[in-house]
């Protein structure tokens, strides 16, 4: 069943990229073995990291929560298998390129015991909204689509505002990268269920599931899905191939053509994104009672001898899971985590398998760019930037650090897709300048934030200093006034008993 | 060729005289030039620069009588950041400067109040004979403390 | 394993400024062929001088500044400035002459002003103004089409070529035997002496549309631009709006005094105008960037060439439009930006 394409919005610019997808999708998701050790960094999402709850020494199952959210914003960890804990102690992590930060390391002992089901709810019957809320912080659900924000935040803060509709990210238009295509394929009833269960902890009545065109095999499993599902309310969307169509922003003006404001939210326009993946995890964690302890990943790149999508444990290390594949080609110079355009480059292949890792990419030296060229102001740029942005004014005003043309200009808008690098005659890094005026304005910012409030401070001190000479010099005013309607016979007393006060002394 | 000349000679007269009457009577922007070179400084109120706080340095810029490097806390990007709003040529910086905070050694304290009444952003508080202490967030490293104190116990420390 | 590190994206792009330059010239290369036909190697001669000049100008100001000059060289725009100024030139010039036009293109126009991406004028218009205004003769020394004028005295490959490196024609010869007005002359000429357009159209030297010889040229320059819109390194913003503002004036006139008013296209075909607008007037560096200014840029450039044509002294008015519309880039810029995706209503902001 393919879905309709009216009533959607249109992209500003954009890129057709070559998919690099048909190596890694050949096959079915394969599952890597648990390995001697699991690696969990206590901060696998947006927010305070979570605070370990378990010692060294300490004997642990599988989905055992071994961390506990901390703070307004944050997730619960779980051990991915049975274990003892032997450390928790820095060690390189993706979400700092490599560079270490703290990690509850399991030594495994090959059981895969599981803790025992606790009180999930199993089916939807009777659950409210905050049931399930909290059911599902409980489960260490984040955003599986990279940005790993802790779902039941997102859902609660969603919950505040006036909510229309549900879009589930299928969409995946970054090239190399297949997973969620593979999980569509696999797993579409359990993404369609999660969409249920996210309806209902919502309470809204509709829900999209968009996926792009380039991915017909997984429109049909979804489509059967749906169908064997038999709810109205989720609607399978088809949208055409083009980069940066899954982005949240690009996704909900796909869709719904609404723009979400600048510096706003799609909650903002009345719309939730979520990924197609972490939908699955909340059906697993709230129907089968597992928590988020392992996720599908693709592996390829030129640098992968053999590409494929594996699910792996969390915390297993990419050298293990590489390894898996078949290890590196001769050939494999960067190791990427994320995709070819907006994803990290790593140090080592020390790095743990975290709950946002979607894809492992080793890649070759040749792909990069040749020498720099000033910009000949060709504007093609401009033509493909999503967000309508001038990025060749961005770059002028960003070579003269001018934060406030920046500003005027929308740098803070920019997405950092890096369409414009894509196009650009001259070879510009311009995604990477952008990346680092957007940390010199914040700076710039900050500065003066702090200047303002010294200043503030400053002035209020000058007035309460101005306030105590007022009153010194009104009362004594009013002391002289006094003193010269009391009459010079009270003088002459006064003086008198000053006389005699010194002369007692 | 002659009344040629002599139309230009008089339109140019004319023109110079009501230019220099409108910059007599026409009021003067200076006071908002003043207000755009103080927003640029960094407020620390310091005196670093010879001026009794930012305000009168900006107005020393803005006649002319001193020079836009002169400002440490600023840093070399408030030296360029008025050079442009001025037109002026960039200078390097006169006296380079660190961030640091300003603590008070908690023992040494007598709580005689003078550092409390020199700090120009009301950063440090405590009551008369009582221990003072510095709020660090509110610290502009200015030092206007340091010098006040009679049992020096007030010390500089670098930001991170 | 070990990994070295990079920022994001990893890939870059396909093109790059000497391959999209690379295109340009051979996008040239049918016009130029049949410039040769029509009216002899001079074209060759001035290309070779053009390109002489415009290259050895690059490389010693480059080493003036103290750079590199590969990087400049290899970028090939110097090419594109001499292969455009060839264009412009009539056949029969002197070395001195395109000479004096290349290096003040490159080194006044190009370098002076920061080098490639940095200048405001088009660096081949502002080098053909100046020998221009300098050498008025020798640019107005046109010759005629090779359409088998039996009348007419054509010269020979030595016979062009010593005069491009002398300056002087053949004893037998003189300039008045030599030069012919352009479609263009004619046409301006003819109007100022009260001839209505239909007479003047009568003259052999006008060809179907154009002028003979220049329309074939046109035809050709008009299927290289055709080929860089289908390869994308033009966009079509720019030649619609050059179009645009020369045929619309133009066509008005044509309905209201047809007699008084040359044909739309004998304006789109006559002179310099194909040529300007797939090839001069997209210059990147020197037209406006987003796509409004950018029409509003070739409407500029259309609608003065169409004012001077009509009511200035000069036959064709391609190289001025296009300066005089280079100085009102930064104001088109300013006014015409897009609208940011979330803004309520983008623009610019009040400062």
């Amino acid at each position: 069943m393919t879905a309709a394409t009216y009533d959607l919005g249109k992209l500003h610019g954009g890129l057709r990229l070559p998919a690099h997808k048909s190596a890694s999708t050949a096959a079915p998701i394969r599952n890597v073995p648990i390995p001697a050790q699991l690696i969990l960094p206590i901060t696998q999402h947006v927010g305070e990291p979570a605070q370990p709850v378990v010692g060294i020494g300490e004997h642990v199952l599988r989905g055992q929560l071994i961390a506990d959210h901390d703070g307004a914003l944050g997730a619960p960890v779980h051990a991915s298998s049975s274990g003892t804990v032997i450390a928790i102690e820095p060690w390189p992590v993706t979400h700092r390129h490599g560079d270490p930060s703290p990690c509850i390391v399991i030594e495994c002992d090959g059981d895969d015991r599981p803790v025992a089901p606790g009180n999930t709810p199993g089916n939807l019957a009777g659950s409210t909204p905050e049931a399930l809320l909290s059911q599902i912080l409980r489960g260490g659900i984040v955003g599986l689509g990279g940005a790993v924000f802790p779902t039941a935040q997102k859902l609660m803060q969603a919950r505040t505002g006036n909510l229309e509709c549900l879009i589930l990210n299928g969409v995946e238009c970054e090239p190399y990268i297949s997973c969620d295509d593979m999980l569509m394929r696999e797993h579409a009833a359990e993404i369609v269920g999660g969409a249920q269960v996210l309806m209902q902890a919502l309470q809204i009545a509709t829900c999209f599931v968009v996926v792009e065109s380039d991915k017909p095999d997984a429109l049909e499993h979804l489509g059967a899905a749906l169908a064997d599902l038999a709810d109205e309310r989720i609607i399978l969307k088809q949208v055409p191939t083009i980069y940066p169509s899954g982005g949240e922003d690009q996704l909900v003006q796909l869709v719904t053509n609404r723009e979400v404001p600048s510096g706003g939210l799609p909650t903002d326009v009345g719309c939730l994104v979520q990924n197609v993946g972490t939908a699955a995890a909340v059906f697993n964690w709230i129907i089968n009672g597992e928590p988020l302890i392992s996720r599908v990943t693709t592996v390829a790149g030129d640098g992968i001898v053999n590409p494929m999508n594996v699910r792996a444990r969390i915390g297993t290390t990419v050298a293990d899971i590489v390894d898996f594949t078949g290890g590196y080609a001769a050939c494999a110079e960067h190791l990427i985590i994320g995709g070819p355009l907006t994803g990290k480059s790593m140090s080592t292949d020390r790095v743990p398998l975290v709950k946002g890792t979607n894809s492992i990419l080793a890649v070759k030296k040749s792909s990069f760019a040749g020498r720099e060229l000033p910009c000949i102001r060709c504007g093609d740029c401009a033509a493909v930037c999503p967000v309508q942005l001038l990025p060749q004014q961005l770059f002028w005003h960003a070579r003269a650090n001018n934060e406030t043309k920046l500003r005027d200009f929308g740098l803070t808008d920019c997405i950092e897709c890096g369409c414009c690098d894509l196009v650009c005659p001259s070879h510009i890094p311009l995604t990477a300048n952008f990346r680092i005026a957007k940390g010199r304005i914040q700076e710039l910012a900050d500065e003066k934030a702090r200047a303002a409030r010294a200043r503030r401070r400053f002035e209020a001190r000058n007035a309460r200093l101005e306030r105590d000479k007022l009153k010194r010099d009104n009362e004594l005013t009013q002391q002289k006034e006094a003193a010269k309607r009391a009459g010079p016979a009270a003088i002459a007393a006064i003086l008198k008993r000053k006389q005699q006060e010194k002369e007692g002394d | 060729m002659i009344t040629a000349v002599t139309t230009i000679a008089l339109i140019a007269l004319l023109a110079g005289l009501a230019l220099s009457f409108a910059s007599r009577q026409l009021p003067s922007s200076k006071r908002d030039l003043v207000e755009s070179v103080n927003d640029l400084l960094p407020q620390t109120q310091c005196a670093q620069c010879g001026y009794p706080g930012c305000r009168p340095y900006a107005a020393a810029i803005v006649e002319a009588s001193a020079d836009i490097n002169l400002c440490p806390p600023g840093g070399q990007a408030t030296v360029e950041r008025l050079a442009r709003l001025l037109g002026k040529d960039v200078l390097p910086l006169a006296k380079a400067a660190q961030p640091t905070v300003a603590v008070i050694d908690e023992n040494a304290c007598i709580g005689c109040g003078h550092c409390r009444n020199a700090c120009p952003v009301d950063a440090i508080v405590g009551a008369h004979q009582l221990m003072h202490a510095v709020i660090e967030s509110e610290c502009t490293g200015c030092e206007l403390c340091v010098a006040p104190c009679p049992v020096d116990c007030i010390s500089m420390r670098p930001l991170a | 394993m070990e990994f070295s590190r990079r920022q994001s994206p990893y890939w870059s792009a396909r093109v790059a400024v000497p391959g999209v330059m690379l295109q340009v010239l051979l996008a040239l290369v049918p016009a130029a062929i049949a410039h040769v036909w029509f009216f002899g190697p001079g074209f060759i001669f001035n290309l070779l001088i053009a390109i002489i000049f415009a290259v050895g100008g690059e490389y010693l100001v480059m080493i003036l500044r103290e750079r590199p000059p590969k990087i400049a060289l290899s970028d090939y725009t110097a090419l594109v400035t001499a292969a455009l100024l060839a264009f412009a030139l009539p056949s029969l010039t002197p070395w001195w002459v395109t000479a004096t036009g290349a290096l003040f293109a490159i080194v006044v126009a190009k370098h002076m002003y920061g080098g490639l991406g940095y200048n405001i004028f088009n660096p081949a218009m502002a080098g053909y103004v100046v020998i221009l205004v300098a050498f008025p003769v020798h640019l107005n020394l046109w010759i005629a089409p090779r359409i088998g004028d039996i009348d007419y005295q054509y010269l020979t490959v030595l016979q062009t070529l010593e005069f491009t490196l002398t300056g002087s024609l053949p004893e037998s010869l003189g300039f008045d035997a030599i030069s012919r007005a352009t479609p263009l002359d004619l046409m301006k000429s003819g109007l100022n002496n009260m001839r209505t357009a239909a007479e003047i159209r009568a003259h052999p030297v006008m060809g179907d549309f154009g002028g003979r010889g220049w329309e074939w040229i046109g035809n050709f320059l008009a299927l290289g631009g055709f080929w860089l819109l289908i390869r994308k390194i033009i966009r079509w913003h720019i030649p619609v709006g050059v179009g645009a503002g020369l045929l619309v004036p133009a066509s008005l006139m044509y309905l209201l005094a047809p007699g008084t008013s040359p044909s739309p296209g004998f304006h789109l075909f006559g002179g310099a105008t194909l040529l300007c607008a797939f090839f001069i007037a997209t210059d990147p560096v020197s037209a406006a960037t987003s796509p409004k200014g950018r029409l509003v840029f070739g409407l500029g450039i259309g609608l003065i060439i169409y004012c001077i044509r009509t009511w200035g002294s000069y036959a064709d008015g391609v190289a001025f439009a296009v300066l005089i519309m280079n100085m009102a880039v930064p104001a088109i810029d300013y006014l015409t930006r897009p609208a940011i995706v979330g803004h309520a209503n983008s623009g610019p902001a009040d400062e």
